[in-house]
């Protein structure tokens, strides 16, 4: 029985115990320290006989590396054990109330924007602008509404100057004017953006928000304007049917004109959008008057197409329940967080339109 | 334009129901308004049932009963009747009735100390028969699922009100729309029954149009009536008027009124005797004056279509008439007027004296040229009928003749518009209804427009007319087409989405305010911009158009503040304007923080906003949106409503002339003035038009992907340096000493204070040091570590404190 052995089995049994860290470190020294007995036993090799020396250096390489396991099995036990009761003592209240949370709010008529574009994008129509001050001729003369039409009476002007020259535009037909004047037909637009009249009571605000709807190419008839606005108004308000009635009017600016209804019913004193048998105006369209076209320098023996123009703030109403329009404009901080929306909330149609 | 179904049917023989006529209407165009009865005086008798009877407390023959009108409470009725009994079913007037035999007006009112709401009627005070002795007494086999019902019976129809388009001035006349309805199949048009009218003797009141620039008249027909009695009208013109919602005036009157609401054409009586010698059509002189029907006085102005006579002004032709030679009932002679006034004059002149009448509304909107005889004969016959007298030839003057137009019209245009066919036999047919007169040429219509179509002058008006009265609902759905021939969003609009969102994403709730605001707030935010008055603003503080975008956000703000929210974030991206030019606007974000960060928060310290938080929020927004943080750079210059120590402008880059935006504290003197109690408030302001081309496609952006795996060194700096020096510039100096090897350049720490001197602050960095090729030795970092300190200690003045 060499003393290796014993050494082994003399630490195998005190590893064998419950120990503290120090302890285990203790023995650790004892053992391979610079005195330790197994660096000792090594230091016997050299005077060892070379037929000895190669078996000696196998066992005591044996027993080294068992001890060692041990050893440093026993460390990560000890370890974890006081980690282990440590965390005893770590205990937080995790219901208390997280860090501030930053969450801003957009605006519903620019989400309801926003779904529109992403709507009329989807076939195919781009997004134009025009300045919200306009003078007579844009917003009115252009648009086939001479000074002396009493069509000019349908919308309460703001005007800029006492020469009524220049005013805030009425609505969004003025973008058409410039479109076409700046390009070449065929033209596919929207144009949403802030309109103006002087109007103000519980259904009426000064500022309202409308999107403007041109498209002027060679076959375009009113079957198109009627496809292209029942898509839309299928897409906005996400249902599969929808119930909707043309019916003639009158827009100096184009000819026929057309206002559109859609079906709805009152649910429990809501508007619900669909089917039911009561109707509600909702948008003004019709073909572009051929002296509109000329007014812009197109051909209108060559091209054709429908305008219309919608309320954005009306859409948004209807869809989301709002009742009040002028609370759209008025910013009260509990009104924008009941029905903004979320930044990250973002309309598109392979994602669907909202949430 | 208000009519009944029973006048309509003078002029429409239908089989058609009553909501048949009304659908057809919106059909082809004529827009229902509403559809109902027209209150009468009598809707306020209601039947009526006791349901109990107590004595009252203060009067031995009065009862205090329990009345059941239909509605969901009883209400209590004093009555003094012997035979006021229980389950007795009798007549209840209520409060605001007037009864027919007394003609006193009732209101709830306490009897003997008891509140009776209305009273129960006899006969005799209902008019109905002599009976007084006690109330009215029902069968209750009858009326007893009667309760609440009207007693009387409504006589007059079921009024239509129609919203008339301002191109349909035929359509203010109800034979313009049973015109109409005929056409699109809703029955047949009847004559105008031929007036057989005797015309004796000359109408000898001269008349004349002067030839004047700008004459608004040109033609006036008239006729003289004398010798007529006027009165009271007769029930069925009565009846005719009130159901209108119009008074009754007198015969006259109502039948002037009578044949426009019937024809659409307007006429106007005068008593002749009051006529000065002759009739005068002119253009008025600034400053001649008359009195209107109106009971107003006007001031006239140079050039408005006037009819006068020796003595002067009468009236405004086509407008109102005058006092001064109205008809009353002791009139006995009159001159009747038909004529014709051309719109624009119209329009010009009621506009510039502010008037609206019916007449006005219907001359501005056009009036059939070729209706003048038919005014006169329709009216003069009723005239004579009622108020006896007799009629003059009639006298015609005309300055114009008027023609009826044509056009031709391909018939294929149809078609190519409206995208479905209609046959050509049935477009015939829909024109002749509506008046046309119709010509054929081969592929062609040569078509005479009827006289009172004046909004008809070419074929895509005629494509309107057929597909109207075809019905809206013959168009097909045709699919969307999905050709695409631009973008939907050009650059600088996808820009305006992301930085919208981006904004938002920092917890700021976006909000839509008026572009118009209160010159006084406004003037605060100005600048050098001009000031936008509006003509006709709605109220006097919103009378300007907003020149930034900072006037409603303060505004709001204080509003939500004084709600009791005290840490708002709000913002806005719209327009603000520099002059009243058309394009001269500029797209803004503008976002003001108001309040503490963390207030009442139990594991951070609370503090109050301050501009590092606006500076935060301004860079991390354009970074989202694409633009390199690297190449910003500070300016201290801002605009005057900013606090001047504590706010600054940002260039995308160095050598940029216009800055992007601005950041930092509200001045204030500004706060104060509005009134603002908030602990601070902090703002930003994106100029989304000086953002312009600033930016390359992302996929053009990224460079070539390269990193070090050598290791990193870490070296701390504290440099002594004047106070008003910029850390931009101390980061500057640094990052330029080695671009390659000086990684990151970070301040941890400003001081000022003990052991600094007075003007002096102490600036701490740390400094990330890496090489691309290899591991820094001690005596590479050593190097550019003196490299650091001497470049900035000679380009800035500043020492490294030791």
């Amino acid at each position: 029985m060499s003393d290796i052995k014993k050494i082994k089995e003399e630490y195998l049994e005190k590893l064998k115990s419950n120990l503290n860290i120090e302890t285990v470190n203790k023995i650790k020294t004892e053992l391979f320290g610079k005195n330790g007995q197994i660096s000792n036993s090594f230091k016997k090799l050299g005077s060892l006989p070379t037929d000895e020396r190669k078996k000696f250096a196998s066992d005591l390489n044996a027993v080294k590396e068992e001890l060692q396991n041990i050893i440093n099995i026993k460390i990560q036990e000890i370890e974890i054990k006081e980690i282990n009761s440590k965390l005893v003592n770590e205990k937080v209240d995790v219901t208390l109330p997280e860090r501030e949370i930053n969450r801003g709010k957009i605006h519903p008529v620019s989400q309801v924007i926003d779904e529109i574009s992403s709507i009329f994008s989807e076939i195919g129509f781009s997004v134009e602008e025009g300045p919200d001050i306009e003078n007579e001729h844009y917003n009115f003369s252009a648009l086939n509404t001479p000074d002396h039409h009493p069509a000019r009476d349908m919308h309460d002007t703001f005007y800029l100057d006492n020469n009524k020259e220049l005013l805030l535009r009425t609505h969004t037909s003025p973008v058409q004017i410039r479109t076409m004047l700046n390009g070449k037909p065929p033209f596919k637009i929207i144009a949403p953006g802030r309109t103006y009249r002087s109007d103000s009571d519980q259904t009426h605000s000064p500022m309202f928000h409308q999107v403007e709807g041109l498209h002027i190419d060679k076959e375009i008839n009113m079957g198109h304007l009627k496809g292209c606005l029942n898509y839309f108004i299928k897409s906005f308000f996400e249902v599969d049917k929808i119930k909707m009635r043309f019916r003639p009017s009158h827009f100096p600016f184009t000819e026929p004109s057309a206002e559109v209804d859609i079906g709805y019913e009152l649910k429990d004193g809501k508007i619900i959008i669909g089917e039911g048998d009561k109707w509600l105006e909702i948008l003004g369209c019709g073909m572009v008057h051929p002296n509109v076209l000329k007014n812009v320098n197109v051909n209108p023996n060559k091209f054709q197409g429908y305008a219309f123009g919608i309320g954005i703030d009306r859409l948004g109403m209807l869809k989301y329940g709002i009742n009040d329009l002028r609370a759209f404009f008025e910013t009260d901080y509990r009104w924008l967080n009941h029905f903004g929306f979320d930044p990250l909330d973002v309309p598109s149609n392979y994602r669907g339109l909202s949430r | 334009m208000k009519f009944t179904i029973g006048w309509l049917k003078e002029h429409l023989d239908t089989r058609f129901k009553d909501n048949e006529i009304i659908e057809k209407l919106t059909d082809v165009g004529l827009e229902v308004e509403s559809f109902e009865k027209a209150r009468s005086e009598f809707d306020n008798f209601k039947v009526a049932k006791i349901i109990n009877t107590e004595k009252h407390p203060n009067a031995d023959r009065l009862k205090v009963c329990d009345v059941d009108i239909g509605e969901q409470n009883t209400i209590k009725v004093v009555c003094g009747a012997p035979n006021a009994k229980k389950n007795l079913f009798t007549v209840y007037a209520g409060p605001g009735s007037i009864i027919p035999k007394s003609k006193t007006k009732l209101t709830i009112s306490k009897i003997r100390g008891v509140i009776s709401y209305g009273m129960l009627c006899s006969e005799n005070e209902l008019n109905i028969s002599d009976e007084s002795d006690g109330i009215t007494e029902l069968s209750p086999k009858k009326y007893s699922n009667k309760i609440g019902k009207n007693y009387f019976k409504n006589g007059s129809g079921k009024v239509i009100d129609l919203s008339i388009t301002p191109n349909r001035p035929d359509c203010l006349g109800v034979r313009g729309i049973a015109r109409d309805l005929a056409a699109a199949g809703a029955g047949k048009l009847k004559d105008i029954s031929k007036k057989n009218i005797k015309k004796n003797g000359p109408q000898n009141i001269n008349v004349s149009i002067t030839k004047d620039k700008n004459q608004g008249c040109t033609i006036f027909g008239s006729c003289l009536i004398k010798g007529v009695t006027n009165k009271e009208s007769p029930k069925w013109l009565k009846d005719k008027i009130e159901s209108l919602g119009q008074k009754p005036i007198s015969a006259i009157v109502d039948i002037t009124n009578f044949v426009m609401l019937n024809l659409n054409r307007p006429l106007h009586a005068y008593d002749s005797d009051k006529i000065d010698k002759e009739i005068i059509v002119r253009n008025s002189k600034k400053n001649e004056t008359f009195k209107a029907l109106d009971n107003k006085e006007y001031k006239l102005e140079d050039d408005m279509c006037v009819i006068s006579d020796k003595s002067g002004v009468l009236g405004l032709g086509g407008i109102i008439g005058g006092t001064r030679s109205g008809t009353e009932f002791n009139t006995k002679n009159i001159l009747l007027e038909s004529a014709f006034f051309l719109p624009k004059s119209i329009r010009k002149t009621s506009k510039q004296l502010n008037i609206d009448t019916d007449a006005k509304f219907r001359f501005e909107r056009g009036i059939d040229p070729n209706s003048i005889e038919l005014g006169l004969t329709e009216a003069a016959n009723l005239i004579t009928e009622i108020c006896g007298g007799k009629i003059s030839k009639f006298d015609i003057q005309k300055t114009q003749k008027y023609k009826n137009n044509k056009i031709k019209f391909k018939i294929s245009m149809f078609e190519k518009v409206a995208g479905f066919k209609v046959s050509e036999k049935d477009i015939i047919k829909i024109l002749k209804d509506l008046g046309f007169e119709i010509s054929k040429k081969k592929l062609e219509l040569e078509l005479k427009i009827p006289s009172w179509r004046p909004d008809i002058t070419q074929p895509i008006d005629i494509v309107e007319e057929i597909v109207r009265i075809k019905g809206y609902n013959n168009i097909q759905t045709l699919e969307p087409e999905k050709n695409r021939i631009k973008d939907t969003l050009n650059k600088q609009q996808k820009l305006f989405h992301f930085l919208q969102r981006s904004v938002a994403s920092k917890g700021y709730y976006e909000t839509v305010t008026w572009s118009f605001t209160d010159s006084k707030i406004n003037e605060l935010f100005r600048q050098d911009y001009k000031e936008i008055k509006i003509v006709n603003p709605i109220s006097s503080d919103l009378n300007v158009l907003r020149n930034s975008i900072f006037p409603n956000l303060m505004f709001y703000l204080k509003k939500n503040l004084d709600r009791g929210f005290k840490d708002i974030s709000l913002f806005e991206i719209g327009p603000i304007f520099k002059n009243n030019q058309p394009g001269n606007q500029l797209t803004v974000i503008g976002a003001i923080k108001s309040g503490k960060n963390f207030r009442h928060n139990w594991n951070e310290k609370e503090r109050n906003v301050d501009i590092f938080d606006a500076k935060k929020d301004v860079l991390q927004t354009l970074m989202e949106s694409g633009y390199d943080k690297s190449s910003f750079f500070i300016r201290e210059k801002s605009p005057n409503y900013y606090h001047p120590g504590k706010s600054g402008s940002l260039y995308l880059d160095k050598d940029d002339i216009d800055p992007v935006a601005y950041f930092g504290e509200i001045h204030p003197n500004i706060v104060k003035k509005l009134d603002i109690k908030t602990e601070a408030i902090v703002s930003f302001e994106i100029y989304l038009d000086h953002l312009k081309n600033n930016k390359t496609k992302l996929k053009d952006q990224k460079s070539n992907f390269k990193y070090s795996d050598y290791q990193k060194s870490e070296r701390d700096f504290a440099f002594v340096v004047d106070k008003n020096f910029k850390a931009q510039d101390l980061i500057e100096i640094i990052s330029s000493v080695d671009k390659e090897l000086i990684r990151s350049v970070k301040i941890f720490d400003i001081y000022e204070g003990e052991n600094i001197p007075d003007n002096k602050k102490s600036i701490a960095l740390n400094v990330t040091i890496q090489s691309s090729d290899k591991t820094l030795n001690e005596n590479d970092l050593e190097k550019i570590n003196n490299l650091i300190i001497s470049t900035v200690e000679i380009k800035s003045g500043a020492k490294i404190r030791s």
